[in-house]
């Protein structure tokens, strides 16, 4: 999916330094676009409203602080360690997940 | 205490933002190699944050009127980096303190890295009341939508309400539009008759109140003063609307898809808690601060600086900085800077920064009165109901509170609740102050990390 076709679902809205190299990533086995110095919180939400379920409430979650204080944004990823999504730089090819792996309680 | 080694004392500063920056040169200047740890990826801290390597937007549309300061701070840092007279550890973590000793998390595992001194520069955060509705998806502090404009170059939401107080209220408001973004309302919780009261303080730095004013000014009909924030309606998708009532008691509902909150700032002070530092009630910013003399000594060779030991600002943290790092020469007994003008100046920056206090107050009444069904922390969902059911139990001290309701258990570790749930257990205990509520106390590590980290740290490595 390009970049602007994902942004009508996202909650992310780029307003400037748009024409940076473009990445791929893969959200729920999806490939998505993204951009080049593009945190993996930036990434998602401009192609999703939010980074994963609240473990104990109904509410999803999209982050809080953005400066690594609140642990709000930690994201799955199909393979490896979740990852704290506001301090991560995307790399191309990732593969993350909305909700928590399969074999996970 | 850790022993020096074969090239002299080593002195550790946590945090590279104005502070911890200005601390590194003089440290330099007085002839040492400082060691530099922060969380970034590049040194400037928040205010002064840097977007990543590739992104072109010059330092005045990133930072404004202050792109001068800026600069001269990132350069600053660079050069030295460059020049290998300070060690930068860049995206790490001081998860611990002990003997001595930091334990650093980064993305390859934990270390242990001794000291000989210590400068803790850790900055603040926004200081956030809950509200009904703030756990859902799309609601931010205000710093986080600071952080996505400056660093990502992006909105966090289509339309965006901002609300709370304080100057960054103001700012960043002014800097959404000025991006494109759409604001839909600015709600201040302070009252124009409340702000006055600041006004004798906000004069010590005419040119920065004149300059807010400004700026506040340009908002025209988007902003409103003397708001109660109610409420924020959501659906599963997140915020579709704020409700609040105006300085008149009206009620006004504003759709929107994003919340950016705060109030000011709070003082980030854990690490200064697990470093043994002396901890006071402070009645003005309604929270427990670390004690440290006028240059920042706090015993025990730690030394504090910047937003961390009180909130006076971007200028203000350069100055103390400066001053902790000249402490710490003069007690190493190595030759240091005069520091008079700087503490005069550092005197000028507290009556600021007391006036924007009396200004811009937290609306404690606000988190006392909460709805019972309101979320508070947002970690594990704990509500304002369970947390004074809760207090019922625990005799109203906040740790007690802690162990059996889990308010500050999260993984943020009651940053981003716990003020707001010691002034609801004080008020259900029926303490006069949040203060007779007790402090929570710190506890290692201060950020998540893998259990490989701590049983490395089990088995001594380092």
């Amino acid at each position: 999916m390009s970049v602007a076709a994902g942004e009508a679902a996202g909650r992310l809205v780029r307003l400037a330094e748009t024409d940076r190299p473009p990445l791929r990533f893969f959200l729920d086995g999806v490939q998505r676009g993204a951009l080049t110095g593009d945190t993996v919180l930036s990434a998602v939400l401009s192609v999703a409203p939010a980074l994963r379920r609240s473990e104990f409430g109904p509410e999803a979650r999209a982050g809080f602080c953005l400066m690594g204080a609140c642990q709000d944004c930690w994201i799955w990823q199909e393979d490896g360690p979740r990852l704290r999504a506001c301090s991560t730089p995307l790399i191309e090819g990732m593969r993350l997940l909305s909700d928590a792996p399969g074999e996970w309680p | 205490m850790a022993v020096s080694d074969a090239t002299g004392p080593r002195v550790v500063v946590v945090g590279a933002g104005p502070a911890g920056i200005r601390a590194a040169e003089a440290l330099v200047a007085g002839g040492l190699t400082p060691i530099v740890i922060d969380e970034g990826e590049r040194a400037g801290g928040q205010i002064y944050r840097r977007p990543p390597q590739g992104f072109t937007r010059p330092p005045e549309v990133l930072y404004g009127s202050e792109a001068g300061k800026a600069v001269a701070l990132h350069r600053t840092f660079d050069s030295l980096a460059a020049a290998g007279r300070l060690v930068h550890h860049s995206r790490s973590s001081v998860i611990a303190i002990a003997d001595g000793r930091l334990q650093v998390l980064d993305g390859t595992g934990s270390r242990w890295i001794s000291y000989d001194r210590l400068i803790l520069a850790t900055g603040a955060m926004d200081r956030v009341l809950p509200v009904p509705g703030w756990e859902t998806a799309g609601v931010y502090g205000l710093g986080a939508m600071q952080i996505a404009l400056k660093a990502q170059g992006a909105a966090l939401g289509r339309r965006i309400v901002l609300a709370g107080t304080g100057p960054l209220l103001t700012l960043l408001a002014v800097q959404l539009l000025k991006a494109g973004a759409q604001v839909a309302a600015v709600l201040d919780t302070s009252s124009m008759r409340q702000q006055l009261r600041g006004f004798s303080g906000l004069a010590a730095r005419p040119l920065f109140a004149l300059r807010g004013l400004m700026m506040r000014r340009s908002l025209g009909r988007l902003y409103h003063a003397g708001v109660r924030l109610d409420r924020i309606e959501a659906d599963e998708r997140g915020p579709v609307a704020a409700l609040w009532r105006d300085g008149a008691g009206r009620e006004q509902r504003t759709p929107c898809d994003a919340v950016g909150l705060g109030w000011h700032l709070r003082a980030e002070t854990r690490l200064a808690d697990l470093a043994g530092c002396d901890f006071a009630y402070d009645e003005t910013w309604r929270q427990w601060l670390p004690q440290a003399d006028a240059m920042g000594r706090a015993g025990r060779g730690v030394y504090l600086a910047g937003d961390g030991l009180r909130i006076l600002g971007a200028d203000g943290a350069e100055v103390a900085g400066r001053l902790a790092a000249v402490a710490c020469l003069q007690d190493l007994g190595l030759p240091a800077a005069g520091v008079s003008s700087e503490k005069r100046r550092l005197a000028r920056f507290s009556r600021f920064a007391h006036g924007v206090a009396q200004a811009f107050p937290w609306p404690s009444h606000a988190a006392t009165g909460l709805p019972d069904e309101t979320v508070v922390c947002r970690c594990e969902g704990v509500t304002a109901g369970e947390l004074r059911k809760t207090a019922d139990f625990g005799g109203g001290e906040v740790n007690r509170v802690k162990s059996l309701g889990r308010v500050g258990m999260g993984r943020c570790q009651g940053r981003y609740c716990e003020l707001a749930a010691s002034e609801i257990v004080a008020g259900s205990a029926g303490h006069a102050c949040a203060a007779a509520a007790g402090r929570l106390r710190g506890q290692a590590p201060v950020r998540p990390a893998p259990i490989s980290a701590l049983l490395q740290d089990s088995a001594g490595n380092g």
